[in-house]
């Protein structure tokens, strides 16, 4: 079976930035906290790759150690997203119809009103702002659109007959959901949780950029944008660079997920609005 | 058609009440004195509990929630605690750049989706589509900040077209505040209209395989003609629904795009706010914003079931 051409071209940009994450955690290429302001505005070379940023820093490293915060911070959303959405769809396809169907999806109904940008400012009023706030702000924002998805996705295998026999067969819905509605559904889920990484990415690096994301000093792409920024005219790298970095990796995640819905199942339609 | 829009109302309410009560009580646990928070640490108790009386913060909770929605359904949105002078004033002096930029911004995304959608349809698996294809996952990929601070180091600071920010306000005519607020809508715009486009040429594509095209084609259209006439006007359903959306979107994703331009609205309202603990601001604001995303979503909702009878059966 021959691989599509997306879902290559998405992994390689997906792994790419996810070993820079992970090398960062044993070497980068400078000390992040090493200060060198003779060396700063230094323009891409061969002393500095990426070249260095108004402190003389690194951006190379930065870069890597900004991916880490990206990673992490978009990948737990995701999972806050996936591990609370996922049993509220499953519950409220299996009650369709009850009151507790329709309590989960106005629920949901509910959270989608909220821009996930106006959420993460009203956590970060009450809660004041830091990496936490933001994992949790953009996982909130992710509940619903796993718990939508699970449902309409779950509701299809209700009617289906084996769905039947298992209930013949003396099944509590419960256990139908886990054994057998989710194993059919994981696909689709997997594909949505590329396209939601990719979102989170753009969100935290947002948040961060405003200020309400990691704190320092902790590297993040949105914060060496937010501090590029009175600079771009003077050394263009220092805000083009961290702007390419987030492009290709979202970019390499919508690929990839892509890619996934091809090759896993072409007739599903993921949603990414 | 009543029964169906009596209940889109009730649930119109419903969620607006909700909605309140979810803002109010994630403000509510928010730790710190107002009061004591603008007296500063030097103040004596007995000022503080003063502030406390005439800012309201010494009734209960539930007095408390009822006088602000009740407030906010009289237009009166309360005082702010730093400024002293009332939120709606604030909030209208704001909105003046907000709203008009959020619109200027949802009509350059369907000025540029549409044409770019309905041309990739059209010229499906060609070149054409492929081009415009990548171009829209290039543009879902960008963050409208960054391409914010590229297109004000083109236009501003390199050609000085525009000026790279502030707002001159619409006392001086309509002109010279739109060209404030056109490098902005643009950088709104451009990754909504990707998301948009790539909707309208899938949605078009769906239609395209119905039998009425077929039907249309039969009787001797030509594939352009079945195109324009037919598909794209029931393909615009799904269309209108991401619109909707997309409006709630370019609102929120506002307040970062005017971090970047220095424009007075909202989004530099609720920095201010926040920064100063001033809760009743940020309190407002949010509540406004998600007021102004669910009234659109339900007026989008009526629009289809005026257009598509099928649909209010369905609810």
């Amino acid at each position: 079976m021959r691989l599509p051409r997306s879902l290559l071209l998405g992994a390689l940009l997906t792994a790419l930035f996810l070993g820079g994450a992970a090398l960062s955690f044993v070497w980068t290429p400078y000390d992040i906290e090493l200060l060198s302001i003779p060396d700063r505005l230094q323009a891409p070379g061969w002393t500095h790759w990426l070249g260095t940023d108004q402190l003389g820093r690194d951006i190379l490293s930065m870069i890597m150690m900004g991916a880490r915060t990206s990673i992490a911070v978009a990948l737990l959303a995701v999972g806050i997203g996936m591990g609370l959405g996922i049993p509220l769809g499953l519950t409220a396809a299996a009650r369709r119809g009850s009151l507790l169907d329709e309590v989960i999806m106005r629920g949901n109904d509910l959270i989608f009103a909220f821009p996930s940008l106006v959420i993460a400012i009203l956590i970060t009023a009450v809660f004041g702002a830091g990496a936490m706030n933001a994992i949790i702000a953009i996982g909130i924002f992710n509940i619903p659109v796993f718990a939508r998805l699970t449902r309409g996705a779950a509701l299809s295998f209700w009617s289906r007959d084996f769905i039947l026999a298992a209930r013949v067969a003396g099944k509590s819905s419960a256990r139908i959901s886990v054994e057998h509605i989710l194993p059919n559904i994981a696909n689709l889920m997997i594909v949505q949780g590329t396209i939601q990484f990719s979102l989170g990415i753009l969100a935290e690096a947002a948040l961060s950029y405003i200020g309400l994301g990691a704190q320092p000093p902790t590297a993040s792409w949105g914060r060496m944008l937010a501090d590029a920024q009175t600079l771009a005219s003077i050394a263009p790298h220092v805000a083009l660079v961290p702007g390419l970095a987030i492009v290709l990796m979202v970019l390499g995640l919508n690929l990839m997920g892509d890619g996934l819905r091809d090759l896993l199942d072409p007739r599903i339609r993921v949603d990414r609005t | 058609m009543i029964r169906y829009t009596i209940g889109r109302v009730t649930s119109l309410f419903l969620s607006l009440v909700v909605a309140s009560m979810v803002i109010f009580a994630v403000v509510e646990v928010v730790p710190g004195d107002p009061a004591a928070y603008m007296l500063g640490v030097n103040a004596r108790p007995d000022t503080i509990a003063a502030l406390r009386t005439e800012l309201g913060l010494d009734m209960s909770a539930p007095e408390r929630y009822l006088s602000w929605t009740s407030g906010m359904l009289r237009g009166d949105f309360g005082t702010s605690y730093t400024y002293r002078t009332p939120v709606t004033q604030m909030i209208l002096d704001r909105i003046v750049v907000s709203l008009p930029l959020a619109i200027l911004a949802l009509g350059l995304t369907v000025l540029i989706a549409f044409p770019a959608g309905i041309y990739a349809a059209s010229r499906r698996g060609k070149l054409g589509d492929m081009g415009v294809m990548g171009a829209t996952q290039l543009g879902v990929a960008v963050p409208n900040f960054w391409f914010a601070m590229i297109l004000v180091l083109i236009f501003a600071v390199k050609l000085r077209w525009v000026s790279a920010g502030g707002f001159p306000g619409w006392g001086h005519g309509i002109l010279p505040g739109l060209k404030a607020l056109i490098l902005p809508a643009i950088a709104l715009a451009l990754p909504q209209a990707a998301i948009l486009a790539r909707v309208m040429r899938s949605s078009l594509l769906d239609m395209l395989g119905e039998d009425f095209i077929r039907t249309a084609r039969a009787k001797g259209l030509t594939r352009r003609q079945a195109l324009w006439r037919h598909a794209v006007r029931n393909a615009l359903i799904p269309v209108l629904t991401i619109i909707g959306l997309q409006f709630s979107f370019l609102l929120a994703g506002g307040i970062v795009i005017e971090q970047i331009f220095f424009l007075p609205g909202l989004g530099r309202l609720i920095f201010q706010a926040i920064s100063a603990r001033d809760l009743i601001v940020v309190e407002s604001v949010v509540m406004l914003l998600v007021a102004l995303v669910i009234i659109v979503n339900f007026a989008v909702d009526l629009a289809y079931a005026a257009v598509d009878p099928r649909l209010r059966v369905r609810a």
